[in-house]
């Protein structure tokens, strides 16, 4: 079955990516985003019935250790990648109204 | 002397005897560098001044007998996506362009204490994404063979530096054939180890359950001796595991009297050139007259492992870049209307086509209602894929398969169809779903003169059978250097 991806797709993909796509940009995303489902569909064809999901190769659960600090102190280096800073604080956008 | 011309293992030899020195030998590569860097575009970052000042202290500590392993004084390259402290690290993105790590990845620390010299960061596709080396910010690595064609990916920049020896060896990583693909494409050796073999601290992640750091080299014994040194369990990655000291002196030996070889028949048909088929087969042939046991087989289950891949890599993917948000690293855009307004254009102008497409996927494939159709069943078709192969291992020591459908197409030519593109990724994804050890290793050259690598699987943590069966075929062969090599 061919995909038709609609532009309520494409937006609510783009809220739930934090993407911001020109027109362009949504048309182009629309017809790729077709072909790959249209493509991925072929897993359908597959009986996985019974079968339990392989998140990981290792059968891992949750590794636990101490929480020691280990690293020193690099506050101004990192704060030299930020964007914007502002009196040793990483500067954002007013969040609260 | 050529030095870069030297196997990594080589070179140690000569600086440890002192006929040359760690300067020497790093300085021969930046002046390399110098000459063919701005044809073939492998490295994004190169810090002469520090690399240098490192060789100098290393020389101190070789000759006061302080550092006396095979690498001691080695320049190396490093993929730009392990992160080096003090040295720009952009995963060939827009939105690291300007990010500078204040630590230093658990692989690169290893390589760090066996006195490897660091030349600097390789070109890749961006955040990894991509089989050309093409999709990076700073422009496509050229293949050394042929600048036309492209050097494969995503450690295009790792594979071709060492092809045009602009460096000894150098680290990649592989998250659906990443250090293998382009290994084939630059006629150089490349090996991704069993998953949790190598810590992935300070990896910047793509697929956290597929990625796995990994060496390229000019032969099989140097990646053997540059995976001993990366190789450690590292508490600061809770998925590297403890394993015992790989025993390198018995798997590198050549000898594969008995050693079970099988070539899934699903890997030889149709969408597989005809003089890479030829090749392939010729390395089996030459494996069996070594007295290995060679047998054709079925897999299965081959076409479902690019599917599966796609929407496990671009899940992960998408849940991996939700970090890049502009506010404490990373490209911030200039023009923004309130927070929401600020991550969304700052991501949409950071991040370039291919990584949109996978986020967008991978956000897709994730949210509610697409969950259990598209993420679960990718999961459900892994284990399946990861059962095939536990068959196989029961029956073979080694799957041998291409690492790609072709020799390295020409620039600009893959980009166009990203399905097709993704489709050239078949031979390669299926050990990363697996978590399996692979290595590519040089055998042949197509009808241009391009050469072509042949894959070898192994089961999980059996890289001393891969690396055995390797190093005897690479026995059969004499090393071929590129014609960037020898300017």
């Amino acid at each position: 079955m061919a995909h038709v991806i609609s532009d309520e797709t494409i937006e609510y993909v783009g809220i739930l990516a934090k993407l911001e796509l020109s027109e362009e940009e949504k048309a182009q995303a629309k017809k790729d985003m077709g072909n790959m489902l249209d493509y991925m569909d072929m897993l359908n064809d597959l009986d996985t019935e019974g079968v339990e999901p392989l998140f990981h190769v290792y059968p891992l659960s949750n590794v636990f250790r101490e929480d020691v600090v280990e690293n020193g102190d690099e506050r101004d280096r990192m704060l030299a990648n930020a964007p914007e800073e502002k009196e040793g604080a990483f500067k954002v956008p007013k969040t609260v109204e | 002397m050529e030095l870069m011309s030297l196997t990594a293992l080589e070179l140690g030899r000569k600086i440890r005897s002192g006929e040359t020195s760690a300067v020497e030998a790093a300085k021969e590569a930046f002046s390399r560098i110098r000459r063919l860097d701005d044809t073939f575009h492998c490295y994004v970052t190169v810090d002469e001044e520090g690399a240098l000042r490192k060789a100098e202290e290393t020389d101190r500590r070789i000759r006061s007998g302080e550092l006396t392993g095979p690498l001691a004084g080695v320049p190396a390259a490093i993929k730009d996506n392990l992160c080096t402290k003090g040295i720009r690290t952009t995963c060939g993105s827009r939105m690291l362009e300007h990010f500078v790590p204040t630590y230093t990845a658990e692989a690169v620390v290893n390589l760090e204490k066996a006195g490897v010299t660091v030349l600097g960061k390789t070109n890749m596709d961006e955040f990894a994404m991509g089989s050309t080396s093409e999709t990076s910010y700073f422009g496509p690595v050229k293949n050394p063979w042929n600048q036309e064609h492209v050097p494969g990916g995503s450690s295009g920049g790792s594979c071709a530096a060492v092809a045009a020896e602009e460096c000894s060896f150098a680290l990649g990583s592989d998250t659906g054939g990443s250090i293998r693909q382009p290994s084939s494409f630059c006629g150089v050796t490349g090996l991704k180890p069993t998953y949790g073999t190598v810590s992935r601290y300070g990896l910047i992640a793509y697929g956290s359950s597929l990625d796995q750091i990994g060496p390229v080299a000019k032969d099989v014994s140097d990646c053997a001796a540059v995976l001993a040194a990366i190789s450690s369990r590292d508490p600061k990655d809770s998925t590297s595991v403890k394993r015992p000291p790989m025993d390198l002196s018995a798997a590198l030996k050549e000898d594969v009297k008995g050693l079970r070889l099988g070539i899934p028949r699903d890997y030889l048909g149709e969408g597989l050139d005809d003089d890479v088929r030829a090749c392939i087969l010729g390395a089996a042939k030459a494996l069996e007259e070594q007295g290995a046991v060679l047998e054709e087989f079925d897999l299965s289950l081959v076409e479902y492992a690019i599917p599966a891949y796609y929407i496990i890599a671009s899940a992960e993917a998408s849940s991996n870049l939700a970090r890049f948000d502009g506010v404490k690293y990373g490209y911030r855009t200039k023009e923004y209307d309130g927070l929401h307004s600020m991550y969304k254009r700052s991501r949409s102008e950071g991040f370039g086509p291919e990584v949109k497409r996978r986020i967008m996927l991978g956000s897709f494939v994730l949210s509610s209602g697409y969950y259990d159709a598209y993420y679960l069943k990718a999961l459900k078709t892994r284990a399946l894929i990861r059962r095939a192969f536990g068959r196989a291992f029961e029956r073979y020591d080694v799957i041998l398969a291409p690492a790609a459908p072709t020799a390295a197409p020409r620039l600009g030519e893959s980009l166009q169809d990203p399905i097709r593109m993704y489709l050239g990724d078949i031979y390669t994804i299926a050990v990363n779903l697996a978590g399996l050890p692979g290595i590519t290793v040089p055998c042949g050259a197509d009808r241009q003169g391009l050469p072509v690598g042949i894959q070898m699987i192994g089961d999980c943590f059996q890289e001393e059978k891969i690396l055995r069966a390797a190093y005897t075929l690479e026995q059969t062969r004499t090393y071929v250097r590129c014609p960037a090599a020898q300017e």
